[in-house]
């Protein structure tokens, strides 16, 4: 059975006809292109997969396309601005070797932006039980989670300057 | 002023842009029009005769393109996935080395097995299909572990090989080692588990097949470390396609620790396959499917034993050690247990007289092969765990008695009675190193204060050393490696002077992009933006060797330092017509080359646009252009080594332990990029504490896999680990290539698991327990515990 989904991702409306049994992660790299999200896993352990549904992180292997109709998913595709820069968390992965072979990175760059958006100030125990859902086989998660709390600091100065100008 | 992007310097990696904004180009990521998908179906016995396999509903089935089998490939003549080492039995006689098809034709030999492909127009479509395949297996009683395979009795996997024996080898001096222990005044011995692991690289294995009938070319794109070897051994081996008409691409890989090293069946399957059906076929394993069919890791049995004076000096060391190679060959498989791992049993000591004997067996498991440090973390392992209970037993301070028996600096070079040649090293030095910085004098302190809480707290050390930087070919050749092992490197500067590197090493996480790049700035001073590094694809590399046991940098980057060299000898020549003086008159620094004792100098961007447009150029002398390839074979292995010092807490209540405190000291020789390097060195560590608490592959008895899925197996994850205390030091650079580099990828892994062990030994020794197997985890460590209360409560 097919059926005809509508939903928001990165920011442009999409509409596409999808089988009911089709993921939101394959949805995204089958039928949008998008694959920069990852499949690491069949269990939902991984990570790799985790794009923003509404704002939220998920496991987008979790998740059936239909499930996500009419809402609004990012993936890391659409995480930095159209300027070319990276998002502060991007920016901190990059400066602290918080990746290495990258695939994993999608996924624990939207989880640790997910992350700081719940806890803008997390201790790095924090960032371990945050990203214990994030599997990194090249890291040892030293420096990812040196760039998380980095990234963390980073969008507190941003969220700083954007409400003082707004001011 | 030193080049910003130069050696040393803390670079931020140049390919992380792209991994980060969702632009890396994975295999399962490209998109062929007309592409197809195909789905392996997998034997789900461990031991069976297959009797008939009818795919005719498959076939039939919703978007599929076609189904094949073994017998399909068998009639076109397909060969059997090579191995890549030749061992020799203890009695001259060559290893046994059945045929590995890559679909099984009469018998599976392990679950996962490839029994058939379906190619269909989705992965569903053809999965779906594949459930209508009818495979009537007679099953067979299955060898399911290597304790099954010593059983007398056990069934045999394969006719020729009879005890379901692979080899019979040995290594060393029996008689002297036997001599020596008839001398001591101590015996420590050890039985050893290594436990087998399964490597899981996050990027799941994927193949994609393309065939161009108007040139007859074939590609296959694969997540490999080395892409010219896969060519070789498809191409020559099992489909017989010659080099020129054949293209291996391997884009970015998400890591391999050496599982991607190897040629798997699949890559042949899509390969033959896409050429038969006129179409792309793309697969993508599956994690499931990763864990049953991607090359396994240690898993070993061994008896150890170490004879001592009575002042802890090591006299001897003799080790009996039984590996499992699964139920094929794969492709490095024999080496691994043999000339990785008992040429390493010196370790940093000084021991007179080692003897090994390594007995290899087939057994029902997915085929076993290298994975991170590779037959070194065992030969560490197996070391410094018989040090440890050595120095135990004899009353000695554990830094004490390896201090007493490292191999002294002044030694070097240093020859080993188990046939290597340490070049430098300065052990005490990494000891001296690591002291401080993990505060051993407040150890004590510590272990109180954890008590006080109801915690055991346990310091354990390792010393490592590797060999890294594989090897002088013709040594190899020698102990029976079927291929060269050096490297290549092209340098192509471009007519306005931004370079092309095309090396024969691969990056799968290493960042070769940055710091290959860095060795050409360096180099010429240039920065670092006009420099592109080419890698993974035989059309455009000349040729390769690819990434394995740490080998990127001393024999990649020495063969682009050679590169380089042939590039400066004639650009000097370029510069002395531009500037009309003698060759023997330029100097060159930092990319100028002058005439000595003037002011006159040229750029390499001036001789590199002279020699693309050569009007002013010594044509009778040189050929126009400025683009030098080099081979560059290595004159003995590297001996990366090191120090490291793990602090457990054990929960007596639960066996839960913690690692509290990890502290590396290494010695790689002369570091490039030091913020990639303690990366490394990271990842390592926890892959080597993955091993020691969490992670372990285990088949039932039937064969089946109990460890499957991430929800059994346990991968580390990021609040099981702590963060780390990384330090190297520079003194004892590598004394034969050029960059004085020894490697640095797998050493976290080899020093790591020893570590912790000896940690969580020391934590449990008021226990009386003086040895548990890995991994330790709670469930294991309880009982330990509570096996030994009944003990204590007795005496």
């Amino acid at each position: 059975m097919a059926c005809t989904i509508t939903l928001t991702v990165n920011g442009k409306a999409v509409t596409r006809e999808v089988e009911e049994r089709t993921l939101l992660v394959h949805f995204l790299r089958e039928h949008l292109g998008l694959t920069g999200t990852h499949v690491g896993c069949d269990t939902s352990q991984c990570g790799a997969c985790v794009v923003h549904v509404d704002g939220r992180s998920v496991k987008s292997c979790t998740m059936l396309a239909v499930q996500a109709a009419d809402c609004a998913v990012t993936t890391i595709e659409g995480l930095a601005p159209a300027d070319g820069t990276l998002h502060p968390m991007q920016e901190a992965f990059r400066e602290h070797h918080g990746l290495q072979c990258g695939f994993c990175t999608p996924g624990m760059v939207m989880s640790a932006v997910d992350l700081v958006t719940d806890n803008p100030d997390p201790s790095e125990a924090e960032v371990r039980e945050g990203l214990e859902g994030n599997i990194c086989r090249c890291t040892g998660y030293h420096n990812i989670v040196k760039a998380v709390l980095a990234g963390a600091q980073a969008m507190r100065s941003a969220d700083t300057e954007a409400a003082a100008a707004a001011e | 002023m030193a080049n910003p992007s130069g050696i040393g310097a803390s670079v931020r990696r140049r390919e992380d842009k792209r991994f980060l904004t969702g632009r890396g180009t994975y295999t399962e990521d490209i998109r062929r029009p007309n592409e197809t998908r195909a789905y392996i179906l997998r034997s789900p016995h461990a031991h069976a005769r297959i009797a008939g396999i009818d795919t005719a509903d498959a076939q039939a089935a919703p978007g599929v393109v076609a189904v094949f089998t073994g017998a399909d490939m068998a009639a076109d003549g397909v060969g059997s996935l090579p191995c890549g080492w030749l061992i020799h039995n203890k009695d001259g006689s060559p290893m046994k080395e059945p045929p590995h098809h890559p679909i099984a034709r009469d018998k599976v030999r392990y679950v996962g097995d490839p029994v058939a492909v379906v190619i269909a127009e989705t992965t569903a479509q053809a999965k779906d299909a594949a459930e209508l395949i009818v495979v009537d297996y007679e099953e067979l009683p299955a060898v399911a572990s290597l304790r099954a395979a010593l059983d007398e009795g056990a069934a045999g996997l394969h006719d020729d090989a009879p005890g379901n024996v692979c080899y019979d080898w040995h290594l060393g001096d029996a008689a002297a080692v036997d001599a020596a222990f008839a001398q001591a005044a101590h015996v420590t011995t050890l039985e050893l588990v290594n436990n087998r692991l399964i490597p899981n690289a996050m990027e799941p294995r994927a193949a994609m097949g393309e065939y161009d009938p108007a040139t007859g070319e074939h590609t296959l794109t694969t997540t490999s470390q080395n892409p010219h070897v896969i060519r070789l051994l498809m191409g020559a081996f099992v489909l017989g396609i010659p080099e020129h008409k054949l293209r291996v691409v391997a884009p970015d890989v998400g890591g391999g620790f050496g599982s991607k090293i190897f040629h798997y069946g699949e890559e042949a399957i899509v390969t033959w396959a896409a050429k038969k059906i006129g179409r792309p076929v793309k697969w993508t394993a599956e994690r499931s499917e990763s864990f049953l069919s991607d090359a396994h890791g240690r898993d070993h049995l061994s008896k150890t034993e170490l004879a001592l004076d009575k002042d802890g000096r090591f006299l001897a060391l003799r080790v009996s050690t039984v590996a499992n190679m699964g139920a094929y060959l794969s492709t490095f498989s024999t080496s691994i247990p043999t000339y990785l791992y008992a040429t390493l049993l010196a370790g940093q000591y000084r021991t007179p007289a080692i003897y090994a004997e390594v007995k290899a067996l087939f057994t029902n498991t997915a085929p076993v092969d290298a994975y991170r440090g590779a037959g070194r973390p065992e030969a560490c392992y197996l070391i410094e765990r018989l040090v440890d209970t050595a120095a135990r037993e004899m009353g000695i301070d554990r830094t004490e008695i390896r201090r007493r028996n490292f191999v002294p600096k002044e030694a070097m070079p240093y020859a080993t009675p188990v046939a290597l040649e340490y070049d430098t090293g300065d052990f005490a030095r990494n000891l001296d190193m690591a002291l401080p910085l993990v505060d051993y004098a407040g150890f004590a302190a510590r272990k109180a204060e954890a008590a006080a809480r109801g915690k055991l707290r346990g310091i354990g050390f390792a010393t490592y050393i590797e060999a890294c930087g594989i090897a002088p070919s013709n040594i190899a050749g020698a102990l029976g490696a079927r291929a060269g092992l050096y490297e290549s490197a092209e340098v192509r500067f471009h007519p306005t002077g931004s370079v092309t590197v095309f090396t024969g090493s691969h990056s799968h996480g290493q960042g070769h992009e940055t710091t290959f790049a860095q060795l050409v700035a360096d180099r010429f001073g240039i920065p670092i933006d006009n420099v592109e590094i080419v890698h993974g694809d035989t059309a455009k590399v000349p040729f390769g060797m690819g990434t394995y046991g740490s080998r990127s940098l001393a024999v990649g980057g020495s063969a682009l330092v050679k590169a380089m060299d042939k590039v400066e000898r004639k650009a000097k020549k370029i510069a002395a017509h531009l500037m009309e003086a003698a060759e023997a008159d330029i100097e060159v620094k930092d990319g100028r080359f002058a005439v000595a004792g003037t002011d006159k100098a040229v750029g390499i961007a001036d001789i590199a646009m002279a020699a693309y447009i050569p009007h002013k150029f010594p044509l009778d002398e040189l050929e126009p252009g400025l683009d030098e390839q080099a081979f560059y074979d290595p004159k003995n292995f590297t001996y990366p080594n090191g120090c490291h010092v793990c602090e457990v807490e054990i929960d007596p209540e639960t066996g839960v332990t913690r690692v509290v405190a990890f502290t590396a000291v290494d010695d790689f020789g002369r570091v490039i990029n030091p913020l990639i390097v303690e990366g490394q060195v990271h990842g390592g560590i926890v892959q080597g504490i993955g091993q020691a608490l969490l992670e372990n592959c285990v088949y039932d008895e039937s064969g089946q896999l109990l460890t499957g899925s991430y929800m059994d197996y346990g991968m580390p994850r990021a609040d099981d680990v702590p963060s780390f205390t990384v330090r190297y030091h520079e003194e004892a650079p590598c004394t034969h290539n050029p960059l004085g580099v020894k490697g640095c990828g797998e050493a976290g892994t080899i020093g790591a698991s020893a570590a912790v062990m000896n940690a969580v030994v020391d934590a449990l020794a008021e226990y009386g327990i003086t040895h548990l197997d890995m991994p330790a985890t709670p469930e294991r460590v309880w009982r330990a515990i509570n096996e030994s209360r009944p003990a204590m409560a007795a005496e």
